[in-house]
């Protein structure tokens, strides 16, 4: 393993601080534009050649996004949205969709698999795919429905962020096509403040709702959007207005599992100790005598 | 002894159901837990690991549920509450202190009636629940929403028939001679007067 395996702040199922020696790395983000992005797929095309996937030839579904959807062959796609403000007007409304890194990642705390599913120090939210069970519950725990099952092996898949690029210096394979500067990367700090220009500009222009999208719910996420309609995220193909992690995953994964474990403990022990205290229930004559050291 | 001194409580093919039922149990019970807790992350080694677990868990999970309903047939008309037994529950402390006497238990007690019942509605939900979260057969056809609440629904309902089992369990360690109604078949008269004199009365009529 590479030496971002130093920097973990977090690893799936486990319950003891993962190796964080170094500490101070500085938080990534990436930083998509929707104003400036023109829809050619470049990313799309980068991502599949640097990490070497092929999705299998689908069907067009009449419109521009192609493939439809993510899937374990495809960890970013293009979404096209034919948006009318108002009547007589058209908007076209393209988003990359995939991963969003979030800093507090459902997907993590829903996997069951030590190790399947780690954070590094800088924020990046990555699959080990050789610690996957398979069983899914990413999918379950992901408040923006991006991780997909293999359904060639069963190993859940999702963008990496380049994390092997940006270990060793490099910006994600999608930042370096991207051919209208809709993509930036840097640190989340730089980031914020590139999209604070990008929001000041469209909001000259008539964009007067335009805002940064780095959802709190989740604690802020390392892939941001600049949405010209910041009130309005959902408009771009359901992006979530205020997304967190569902009340029925905290149910699921928070204080109860603990709780209900130490229960099952406490009943064990309840039992035995009733016994020591109270003693067996035994039919006193010569039948339940014989019975005891027949074996019961 | 002489087999005429014993009284008959399960036949073999009860006891060979029961069995099952409780083998199957094990196994899935141990291969979800693992993946209930990291604490018990270390159970999936016993189906070959973590993916393997995973595989195997739902399997064995419909199996119990198609075993269990050979028991559920053979005992439910047994099991439906009577007078007798809401004078078993007000006297619950007393049972707990061995002070049983003057209980009209019929051929069980309201304990493992509610035991029986706990048993019959889990096993339902971990079904319905199992096939929901059931990935890749299954999960793919439902919305995530209800892939949520089906989770929490099959981890809850898990914990409370494990936890009823272990209750279960204990009991027939802690009643002396019931063991062996599940092994080999029969209980002793005085056991079948002592804990459950109203099936006595009938079973020797
Ligand atoms: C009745 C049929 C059952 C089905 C179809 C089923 C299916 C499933 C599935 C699909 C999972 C997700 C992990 C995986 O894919 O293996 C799961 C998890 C689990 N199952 Fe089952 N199961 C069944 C019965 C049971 C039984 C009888 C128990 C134990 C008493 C049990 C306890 C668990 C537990 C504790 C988990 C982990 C839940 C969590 O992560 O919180 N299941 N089951
Ligand atoms: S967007 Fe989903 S898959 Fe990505 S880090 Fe957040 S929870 Fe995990
Ligand atoms: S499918 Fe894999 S990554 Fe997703 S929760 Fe299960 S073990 Fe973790």
């Amino acid at each position: 393993m590479a030496s971002q395996s130093l920097d973990i702040t977090r690893r799936s199922a486990t319950t003891t601080q993962p190796p964080d020696v170094r500490g101070a790395v500085p938080q990534v983000a990436k930083l998509i534009d929707i104003s400036k992005c023109i829809g050619c797929k470049a990313c799309q095309a980068a991502c599949m050649e640097w990490n070497d996937y092929r999705d299998e030839i689908g069907t067009c579904n009449g419109t521009y996004n192609n493939p439809p959807d993510l899937d374990a062959n495809q960890w970013t796609v293009m979404r096209f949205t034919e948006y009318e403000p108002e009547a007589g007007k058209l908007e076209w409304l393209i988003r990359k969709d995939g991963c969003m890194h979030c800093a507090d990642p459902g997907c993590l705390t829903a996997c069951p698999s030590p190790g399947a599913i780690v954070q590094y120090g800088n924020g990046i939210v990555d699959f080990h795919e050789e610690h996957c069970i398979g069983c899914g519950y990413c999918i379950t725990g992901c408040p923006f429905n991006i991780p997909r099952l293999s359904k060639k092996e069963g190993k859940a898949y999702k963008c990496t962020l380049c994390s092997d690029r940006v270990a060793v210096g490099l910006e994600p394979a999608c930042i370096k096509a991207c051919p209208t500067g809709a993509l930036v990367f840097g640190t989340k700090e730089d980031m914020t403040h590139h999209a604070e220009g990008r929001i000041a500009d469209l909001k000259s222009r008539g964009h007067a709702q335009a805002a940064l999208y780095d959802p709190q719910g989740v604690g802020g996420t390392h892939v941001m959007y600049v949405l010209p309609h910041g009130d309005k995220p959902e408009i771009y193909e359901g992006l979530p207005k205020d997304p967190g992690i569902s009340a029925w995953v905290s149910v699921w994964k928070g204080v109860t599992k603990p709780i209900l474990s130490l229960g099952l403990g406490v009943i064990a022990l309840g039992g035995f100790i009733h016994y020591v205290t109270k003693g067996p229930n035994e039919a006193d004559d010569e039948d339940a005598k014989e019975d005891e050291h027949e074996g019961r | 002894m002489r087999a005429a001194d014993r009284i008959s409580r399960y036949s073999a093919q009860e006891r060979a159901n029961h069995w099952m039922v409780a083998l199957l149990f094990v196994l899935a019970a141990a291969s979800g837990l693992a993946l209930f807790h990291p604490a018990f992350f270390f159970l999936s080694n016993f189906f070959g690991g973590g993916t393997w677990d995973r595989i195997l868990h739902p399997f064995l999970g419909v199996l119990m549920f198609l075993s269990f309903l050979g028991l559920m047939v053979r005992f439910w008309s047994h099991n439906h509450y009577t007078p007798a037994d809401r004078q078993w529950l007000r006297r619950f402390r007393d049972v707990l202190n061995n002070h049983d006497e003057g209980l009209d238990t019929g051929k069980y007690n309201a304990g493992q009636k509610t035991l029986f019942w706990v048993m019959v509605i889990t096993t339902f939900l971990l079904l319905l629940s199992g096939i929901i979260i059931w990935q890749p057969w299954f999960a793919p056809y439902f919305p995530i929403a209800l892939l949520r609440v089906a989770v929490v629904a099959h981890s809850l309902s898990a914990w409370v028939l494990i936890a009823g089992i272990f209750v279960h369990v204990y009991a027939a360690i802690w009643v002396k001679g019931t063991v062996r109604a599940m092994t080999r078949g029969d209980v002793s008269r005085a056991w079948a007067k002592k804990h459950h004199p109203a099936w006595y009365r009938e079973i020797s009529k």
